[in-house]
């Protein structure tokens, strides 16, 4: 496409196109990777040298003419445009290269008409130095040096000299911040046994961090993982001293953390190895999955025991108040029947027995000597008739 | 350039020869690293040998010189280094399987033995990891299970770095501890007991609970009867007689009088014979 619109604009401006016939070989012969630098060469007689080898390859295409560079080094032909001839040379899959290059983009000479090589390797090696001299250290960090692999010094925070790269070197790192670790890792169940031969799944979280950078970083081979495995050892050791149930509780859980953090403490002093161990954090105690039921139902259990004493509760407060309002109304009484004993004896019988008899049958047996036929069956048939009475009743009523 | 070339070649090719020569004699040792000097197949010397009581900087580390062509340096690691035992199974005293997960820390503390008998850092692990395996199955050995959970406690685990140091020396390490990392029971029965019975025991407890519940409901209950039965005999034992009234009437109310919605007292009729009391006055004055 970029081509073909090339191509146009050069039969119309014929004189722009050799300026970008040019150009587009430049391009061509940098994708092609032919040797030598796109940028080319200002001294002709130095190590450029790639002119001859795009001349040797053939067509002689007047090459990229340098829009600064006037009349060309001498080993260019004489200006001519360019014709239809050497654009169809150059297009095509292997135009370009076929064609060659030429002298590639060059640098105008530095005054005095020197190469300017040496200034952009001095400048290369200048920011190389710079780069590896300066270190910034951030607030949190420190940074060990070490001259040729020998340790020298420890630089705090802020902007250090040191020297460049190959002679001294830093190593930084972050010693503030508290770095933490969660074993086991998300998803899996480790058992832990406990002292009485119990199972336990811990979850837990090591947080430390670094005191001695300089021990950390030389002393232990693989410093995380031996902080991964002493914390393993030692939560395992501390454990191993507790009972399952201790473990859930939380006094237990305490006693645990607080040992493994000591432990863990004095194995990683005893290897030098720079590490502050700022706590333990146990996440979970879980009993194994196989077993959580069993667990579960102990609380249950608990919950079914205060259910049972909460009812019992409460038929001790209705025993308790119903004596208390029994006796009650018995001390009222009393104290009235003191007043006066034989009237209100006396009122309280009748007034009883209106409300008895007045709700029953009655038959008064006046005249004595009389022999009394209870008729019981009868009794019982009545009785059986006015249980079904107010029945019929209220069904006619509705 | 050219002219630079033509003039000085003959220092050129000297400064060059003498780079070379320099950059094959100096040699560049990290701290992290001693360096065992090999001339003609036989260790002459160590650089950055470690040393207990050296600190960083005061070592041997940094540039050291060494005869080129027949001097070679060969590495070897200065640091703790980890060695790790493969599970392994361990019978106890009392014949109980344990999985046993343990790990060594060591240090290199002479290369050039080192270098002699076991070639390099994993020659060296590959060397002694069955020897950590069969000294932490025997010394493990001797203790019950229960003792085995808390190795710490006892020597067990001074006597396992001792021995396995011991060893270690030979090939030129320190072994600088010996670490149980996880002890868990064997796959299939043993585990699958000790489920059975975490899961009886809190079976067990969880009866017990439930028990007690029922022990302490009934002790409320009773407390609470007995406690009834105080505030009655308090309040009813000042006059029993007025008492033996006073309930009677209740008595009669609650079995012949009216009943209460929702209760069904039965129907009961009643025979007043004429010397009833309640009749006394019913006769009028004889």
């Amino acid at each position: 496409m970029s081509e073909a619109l090339f191509f146009r604009q050069s039969r119309t401006y014929k004189g722009s196109m050799r300026i970008l016939d040019g150009f587009r070989n430049q391009i061509a012969l940098a994708m092609a990777g032919k040797k030598g630098s796109p940028w080319g060469s200002g001294d002709n007689s130095g190590s450029g040298g790639d002119d001859g080898d795009g001349d040797s390859g053939g067509s002689k295409p007047s090459g990229p003419r340098n829009p600064w560079l006037p009349g060309g080094g001498g080993k260019d032909g004489p200006r001519r445009s360019a014709n239809i001839e050497d654009i169809f040379k150059n297009r095509g899959p292997e135009g370009p290269r076929r064609g060659g290059g030429g002298g590639g983009f060059k640098m105008p000479p530095r005054p005095g008409g020197k190469s300017w090589w040496p200034v952009i390797a001095f400048a290369a090696v200048g920011l190389w130095v710079f780069m590896s001299s300066f270190h910034q250290v951030e607030r949190n960090e420190q940074g060990v040096v070490t001259t040729f692999g020998k340790y020298s010094r420890t630089i705090g925070p802020g902007i250090s000299l040191t020297f460049p790269a190959p002679f001294q070197q830093v190593y930084m790192a972050d010693v503030t911040t508290v770095q933490s670790i969660r074993i086991p890792e998300e998803g899996t169940e480790k058992l832990i046994l406990t002292g009485d031969q119990n199972l336990v799944d811990l979850q837990y979280k090591i947080r430390y961090r670094i005191k001695d950078l300089k021990q950390f970083r030389f002393q232990l081979a693989e410093p995380q993982q031996t902080v991964i495995e002493v914390a393993e050892a030692a939560m395992r050791a501390s454990v191993a001293e507790q009972t399952l149930d201790d473990t859930f509780s939380g006094a237990g859980r305490a006693e645990i953390q607080e040992r493994v953090r000591s432990r863990m403490q004095s194995i990683l002093d005893a290897y030098r190895s720079g590490v502050t161990v700022v706590g333990i954090d146990i996440e979970e105690t879980d009993p194994p999955a196989q077993v959580v039921d069993a667990f579960k139902d102990v609380s249950v259990a608990e919950q079914d025991a205060n259910a049972t004493i909460n009812r019992a509760r409460a038929v001790e407060q209705q025993i308790l108040a119903g004596a208390e309002g029994d006796t009650a109304a018995f001390d009222k009484v009393y104290e009235e029947y003191r007043q006066a004993p034989e009237v209100t004896r006396r009122r309280l019988y009748y007034e009883t027995m209106e409300r008895v008899l007045s709700n029953t049958d009655k038959t008064v047996v006046e005249t004595g000597g009389v022999q009394t036929y209870l008729p019981l069956p009868e009794i019982r048939k009545r009785a059986q008739e006015r249980s079904a009475q107010p029945s019929d009743i209220t069904v006619e009523g509705q | 350039m050219g002219n630079l070339w033509q003039d000085h070649k003959s220092s050129i090719i000297a400064v060059g020869i003498a780079l070379v020569a320099l950059f094959s004699t100096i040699i560049v040792v990290p701290e992290t690293q001693q360096g065992v000097v090999i001339r003609t197949g036989e260790p002459v010397r160590v650089v950055n040998k470690f040393r207990p009581d050296q600190d960083f900087g005061d070592t041997g580390a940094g540039i050291q010189w060494r005869i080129p062509i027949i001097e070679r340096v060969e590495y070897v690691d200065k640091r703790i280094l980890d060695l790790d035992m493969e599970r392994e199974q361990v019978l106890s005293s009392d014949q109980q399987r344990l999985q046993v997960d343990a790990y060594a820390r060591f240090r290199v503390i002479d290369p050039v033995l080192m270098v002699e008998r076991a070639g390099t850092t994993q020659g060296l692990r590959s060397q002694l990891e069955p020897i950590l395996n069969s000294v932490v199955r025997q010394e493990l050995g001797r203790f019950t299970f229960a003792a085995m959970l808390t190795a710490e406690r006892g020597t067990a685990m001074t006597n396992i770095t001792r021995k396995m140091d011991e060893e270690a020396r030979a090939y030129g390490a320190q072994v600088i501890d010996v670490r149980i990392k996880r002890t868990d029971l064997p796959e299939g029965t043993p585990l699958a007991a000790a489920f059975t019975r975490m899961e009886t025991d809190r079976q067990r407890e969880a009866a017990t609970i439930r028990a007690q519940g029922r022990k302490n409901a009934q002790i409320i209950r009773a407390e609470a009867n007995a406690t009834a039965a105080k505030i009655y005999a308090d309040s009813y034992g000042v006059d029993p007689e007025f008492y033996d009234f006073y309930r009677a009437m209740q008595s009669y109310d609650s079995t012949f009088g009216p009943a209460a919605a929702g209760q069904n007292k039965g129907e009961s009729s009643i025979i007043i014979g004429q010397d009833n009391e309640y009749m006394r006055q019913f006769r009028g004055r004889r």
